[in-house]
């Protein structure tokens, strides 16, 4: 089935990000098309977590400017991206430890629940029927990630592949129109990989959701993404198709060395 | 054996998001409340009613409080006793204002009252975290006491600084405070307050309201990420806090003691209430009530222990070793289980669950 790649969703338009004297991303410009898969690739400390902060609104660029669905933005909070439609995820899995994998997919729910304290105290009518209505789009999303056996195990306990696929379950759960994955893979093994690949190309098919991800794996990379950009040192080296960014040379230099 | 819930078969998510989903739990808490609103009133005596089920359950209500903010939404607290002078006081201008008011209509004002209080005191929750947040809510403790003691307003301009509640009827001729209110009366209007407090405690925490809150106690910036805002998670928090310490507290004055001054919430009731929650279980509404039934109840009866079992000692001999073995007992559970007594009950359910297998 070919998949259906629309206008630009997001476009990012000479960003620049420093803290204090360190120049963490200079002059960074690239757009991401409604329902592609866009990699982000490079060497350590290249910039790419950097790069997701300041898209989901938790850094603010001292330089440049970001379009989301056509509107301009210089700064926003993290929440109010949510709000937006942009999830994420983390390098280092960020769930609550506290609560079971289905309250911490609940969570991802929050911003589409509006019941105010008083009803919620009650727990009856509109409150009660929320959380139904909103218990039942969870139960679809375990559904989806074959997860229903860990319902309600504490996320601390789980294994790490696991916890990696509820955090994912989490972003999803906030319906969101761009999902930023912050290397989805690390610290896998070859099936655990296999699994998540087909987790994102599917969320990609069936919600039709504009993927964004950083990811190391470059086997994963060059098969599941439509288009990659490739920092290093906070740069822009290349972007473009899998085969063109392979074919590149100074993408070939910057991952292989070149000679002095 | 007993504790299973093989054959009971939920088939729809209403009946799985109940609150107590296990057949077994609803049994065993109807038979505690009817226990509470049956038993207790024809066995007790009025030493037992008031010092003992009242207290218990005055401090159960502010345990929850502070469990809300502390236990659910991570913030930690040393204000307390000030929340509850606050309650305490704003009843007592409402009830002398308004005469004709009727009590629960002033205990849910001095709640709200109190809320706003906490908000206003939990704006610095939005820029520090965990032991300077403590810090900052001394701040609440000290402020507070330091308002109602100095401004001759709040307690009408009574020369000792010492507030009366005036006799108030809950119904008929039945008093609820004042000389003419007996401790029955008082027992069972307390009871139904807890009980209708906790139940809209649990429904809030187990709702998206309570999601927040602990996804913001468990990572904070993640829970930013998730669309989560701090500002709404924690004021809330402090609000929904505060007007549980405020009623409380205006239990406690009205009904409790009767004459209170704004001694009686000094820091150390504060700290009394935070050893509650950390005994009983942070993050646990049964927590709030196990940590206020051991600090309540455990000092009486050691206090009472020695003459049952036929000792004659002085009576400072046995308040000091009162002093020696709640110490001892309190670091004792705290090595055992440094989750709390609530978290004991639910490893012993477990394990319930199986036996007599292991697994």
């Amino acid at each position: 089935m070919e998949r259906k790649i629309g206008e630009t969703l997001l476009s990012v338009d000479h960003i620049s990000l420093s803290f204090g004297g360190v120049k963490a991303l200079t002059d960074i410009s690239f757009s991401i098309r409604e329902k592609e898969v866009f990699a982000i690739i490079g060497p350590n400390g290249a910039g790419k977590t950097s790069m997701l902060n300041v898209i989901n609104g938790f850094y603010h660029p001292q330089e440049g400017e970001i379009t989301y669905k056509g509107v301009h933005r210089k700064q926003m909070r993290s929440h109010e991206a949510a709000v937006q439609g942009i999830a994420r995820t983390f390098q280092n899995v960020a769930l609550f430890k506290g609560m079971s994998t289905l309250d911490n997919i609940m969570t991802g729910r929050i911003i589409r629940m509006k019941r105010n304290l008083f009803w919620q105290a009650m727990y009856l009518g509109p409150a009660r029927k929320e959380e139904m209505e909103n218990r039942e789009f969870v139960e679809d999303i375990i559904d989806f990630l074959e997860i229903q056996a860990i319902r309600r195990t504490p996320v601390g306990r789980l294994p790490y592949g696991l916890q990696k696929r509820v955090e994912l379950g989490r972003a999803l759960a906030m319906e969101p129109e761009l999902l930023l994955l912050d290397e989805p893979m690390a610290g896998m093994n070859i099936e655990e990989k296999q699994d998540m690949c087909r987790f994102i190309l599917d969320v990609n098919d069936q919600y039709g959701t504009t993927i964004a991800l950083i990811e190391h794996d470059m086997g994963v990379v060059m098969d599941i993404s439509d288009r990659v950009v490739v920092l290093d040192y906070g740069k822009k080296l290349a972007d473009g198709s899998p085969d063109e960014v392979r074919a590149n040379q100074d993408v070939i230099d910057a991952y292989l060395g070149v000679p002095h | 054996m007993i504790y299973r819930e093989a054959g009971q078969f939920k088939t729809s998510y209403k009946s799985d998001q109940a609150l107590l989903p296990i057949a077994q739990d609803r049994f065993f808490v109807m038979a505690l409340v009817a226990f509470a609103y049956i038993v207790i009133p024809m066995v007790a005596n009025d030493y037992w009613l008031n010092s003992i089920f009242l207290q218990f359950f005055i401090f159960s209500l502010a345990a929850l409080g502070l469990n809300i903010l502390t236990g659910y939404a991570g913030q930690l607290s040393l204000g307390t006793g000030g929340f509850m002078a606050c309650g305490a006081f704003s009843a007592f201008k409402l009830a002398t204002s308004f005469p004709d008011m009727h009590i629960v209509f002033v205990l849910f004002l001095a709640g709200l009252i109190t809320a706003a209080v906490g908000m206003f005191f939990g704006i610095p929750s939005l820029r520090i975290k965990g032991f300077y947040l403590a810090v900052a809510t001394l701040a609440a403790q000290f402020f507070l006491l330091w308002l109602f003691n100095r401004v001759p307003w709040f307690t009408n301009y009574s020369s000792s600084g010492v507030i009366s509640p005036p006799p108030i009827k809950l119904f008929g001729d039945y008093y609820i405070t004042g000389t003419q209110a007996t401790n029955l009366t008082q027992y069972f209007f307390t009871l139904t307050l807890v009980i209708v407090l906790a139940l809209a405690a649990r429904n809030i925490i187990r709702g998206h309201i309570g999601r927040s809150w602990m996804a913001m106690r468990d990572m904070d910036i993640a829970a930013e990420i998730i669309g989560i805002s701090p500002l709404k998670a924690k004021l809330s928090a402090f609000a929904v806090s505060s007007f549980y310490c405020g009623i409380a507290g205006a239990l406690w004055a009205f009904l409790y003691t009767g004459t209170v001054e704004p001694l009686a919430f000094e820091i150390n009731q504060s700290f009394k209430i935070l050893f509650m929650i950390i005994i009983g279980g942070l993050g646990s509404i049964l927590g709030s009530f196990v940590g206020a039934a051991f600090i309540v109840v455990l000092p009486i009866f050691l206090n009472s222990a020695p003459a049952m079992l036929g000792l004659k000692l002085s009576g400072s001999l046995v308040t000091h070793i009162e002093f020696m073995v709640f110490g001892a007992l309190i670091v004792f559970f705290l090595i055992v289980e440094p989750h709390g007594l609530a978290r004991l009950w639910g490893i012993a359910k477990e394990k319930l669950r199986l036996w007599p297998f292991p697994y």
